[in-house]
């Protein structure tokens, strides 16, 4: 009897995973985290990345890493903003004024950067610091995700994608990767989640982090207006607000403003916008910026 | 007369005791990196230590808050906690130093003498645009020197006449600039989008406080050293006079 019953009590969903053997097979078939690149003959090679990019110290270095950055991600009420600028540098040099800064993690939504009005499901990280190493490991990050959802058959927590992004930055720290990276989600497990990830293998949840040479310009507005209980449009204001104010203070950013908004469903893009419109906007409406002349 | 003297004297001393210790190389303080590049670099500038203090000036409608940190430093040591980086230079005009240890106050006692002198030789008030073009010159002056001030200074004043608020942003390189709202150290990376967002040149007295309360509270947040407090002082048409500022607030990060 006791038989019967457990054969008619088993959970709807059960036969639905794969078997314990299956799952082992498949956890324990992980890619190794060495993905082995070759790395150059010499002894340290964390001073020699140094002495090959450290344009502060020696300003005819080789290699001019693309850096300075504004970003910044905060959650409230009503899931998370993510909003970056789009400068990228090689020292003095503006590389590009067009960088899309804010990187679709996941498998349903990579590649797809349309502005559309509905939400797309999936992660956003943020990129800071090098542009190379952030895209390349934002995009292998990718990678892994799609894997877990094929693997697992449901989406990656933002806990776990972090861990995964943090656990490499870890295995290569001391081998010169440069980045700063925050990773937003919203998931039934965790509800809206955000993580800050850096290549000294840091990893920290949080509520309000800013990334980048313009970060303390974004935190010194994003701090004073802070509220968890903002509504959807004064986050909105705020994550545009914080970003124009570093654009507009740190030599390193600028361009345009690039905005999301991470929601149950998932993100939705609110424009990539020219900052020189919205900042004489700001300043002539609004009378801020009071030490910028506008008369000739 | 006395006076006359004393800020003569002033002068000879102080430019007496730094030629004395100018005899160190220079070489010395350059960082280890940094020995590559030119030697030749315009006056070793980089070989001077300023510390950063927090220095915030804010003007409103008819006054200018300055706000300087209390904490004298030296290494990792936190020497005094009272200590008060301002200097009042006439009725009208404040002003407020941080820099290399030693420089700040000798350089405010010799600004502050030679404008008494002025004074009293011409029997007249400097007004602030003067005493910023004075300080400035002197900065100038010094910077050609051997042994230069490496001071960062904020200047507060009120047109007697006029009663409209100036504020000058001024640095070790002397160079000089009329702003409505300036901060100078580290407090510049927290505290100017703050103002950028929330200055207003009309302003009253209670929202400049107001004002100069969020740039503390941001960097109470986000600075990772303890710069005791600020001592405020605000300079109308009535002169100069220390406000009372609540250096306690907890702040709670986001």
């Amino acid at each position: 009897m006791d038989k019967l019953i457990a054969q008619y009590t088993r959970s709807s969903h059960q036969n639905e995973f794969y078997s314990e053997q299956e799952q082992h097979d498949l956890t324990e078939s992980h890619p190794p985290l060495s993905l082995k690149f070759s790395l150059p003959p010499i002894d340290d090679s964390r001073a020699f990345l140094r002495a090959m990019t450290d344009d502060h110290s020696n300003p005819s270095c080789p290699i001019k890493l693309a850096h300075g950055t504004t970003t910044l991600a905060f959650r409230f009420q009503g899931g998370i903003i993510v909003a970056t600028d789009s400068r990228a540098t090689a020292g003095n040099w503006i590389a590009s004024q067009t960088v899309k800064k804010v990187i679709p993690v996941s498998r349903l939504s990579r590649g797809e950067d349309k502005p559309t009005d509905a939400p797309t499901p999936g992660l956003l990280g943020t990129m800071a610091g090098g542009a190379a190493d952030c895209q390349y490991w934002l995009r292998y990050l990718s990678q892994q995700c799609t894997l877990h959802e094929i693997r697992h058959k449901r989406r990656i927590t933002v806990a776990a994608a972090s861990k995964i992004l943090a656990n490499l930055t870890y295995g290569y720290k001391g081998y010169g990767l440069s980045m700063g990276t925050m990773l937003a989600g919203m998931t039934p497990q965790e509800g809206p989640a955000l993580y800050y990830i850096d290549s000294d293998g840091t990893r920290l949840p949080g509520n309000l982090f800013c990334v980048g040479s313009g970060q303390t310009f974004a935190y010194g507005v994003l701090d004073a207006n802070y509220r968890y209980d903002l509504s959807e449009e004064e986050a909105l204001e705020l994550g545009r607000r914080s970003i124009l104010a570093a654009m507009h203070r740190d030599a390193y950013s600028g361009g345009f403003i690039n905005l999301y908004h991470v929601k149950e469903e998932g993100w939705v893009h609110h424009g990539f916008n020219d900052m020189n419109p919205i900042f004489w906007k700001t300043k002539l409406e609004k009378g801020e910026f009071s030490n910028v002349t506008s008369e000739l | 007369m006395t006076q006359h003297r004393a800020a003569l004297r002033l002068r000879l001393a102080s430019s007496s005791s730094r030629h004395s210790s100018s005899t160190r190389p220079v070489t010395l303080f350059l960082p280890s990196s940094s020995s590559s590049s030119s030697p030749s670099s315009p006056l070793h500038l980089s070989a001077k230590r300023i510390i950063d203090y927090v220095l915030l000036g804010i003007t409103g409608k008819d006054f200018v808050l300055m706000a300087a940190s209390k904490a004298a430093m030296r290494g990792p040591t936190i020497l005094k906690a009272e200590d008060d980086k301002t200097r009042q230079l006439n009725k009208h005009n404040l002003m407020i130093y941080s820099g290399e240890a030693g420089d700040t106050v000798q350089f405010a006692e010799y600004i502050n003498a030679n404008i008494s002198l002025y004074s009293m030789r011409n029997d007249s008030e400097l007004r602030p645009e003067a005493v910023a073009n004075f300080v400035r010159s002197e900065l100038a002056r010094s910077l050609r020197s051997r042994n230069a001030y490496s001071v960062n200074l904020l200047l507060g004043g009120v047109d007697p006449i006029s009663e409209k608020p100036h504020l000058y942003w001024m640095d070790y390189l002397a160079s000089l600039a009329p702003v409505p709202y300036a901060a100078h150290g580290y407090a510049q990376y927290y505290c100017l989008s703050t103002l950028d967002k929330h200055h207003h040149p009309d302003i009253t007295l209670e929202q400049g406080l107001k004002l100069l309360t969020m740039c503390t509270d941001e960097l109470k947040r986000r600075l990772p050293i303890d710069y005791k407090g600020v001592l405020v002082k605000v300079v109308t048409k009535d002169g100069v006079k220390v406000l009372d500022f609540d250096n306690d607030r907890i702040v709670k990060s986001a």
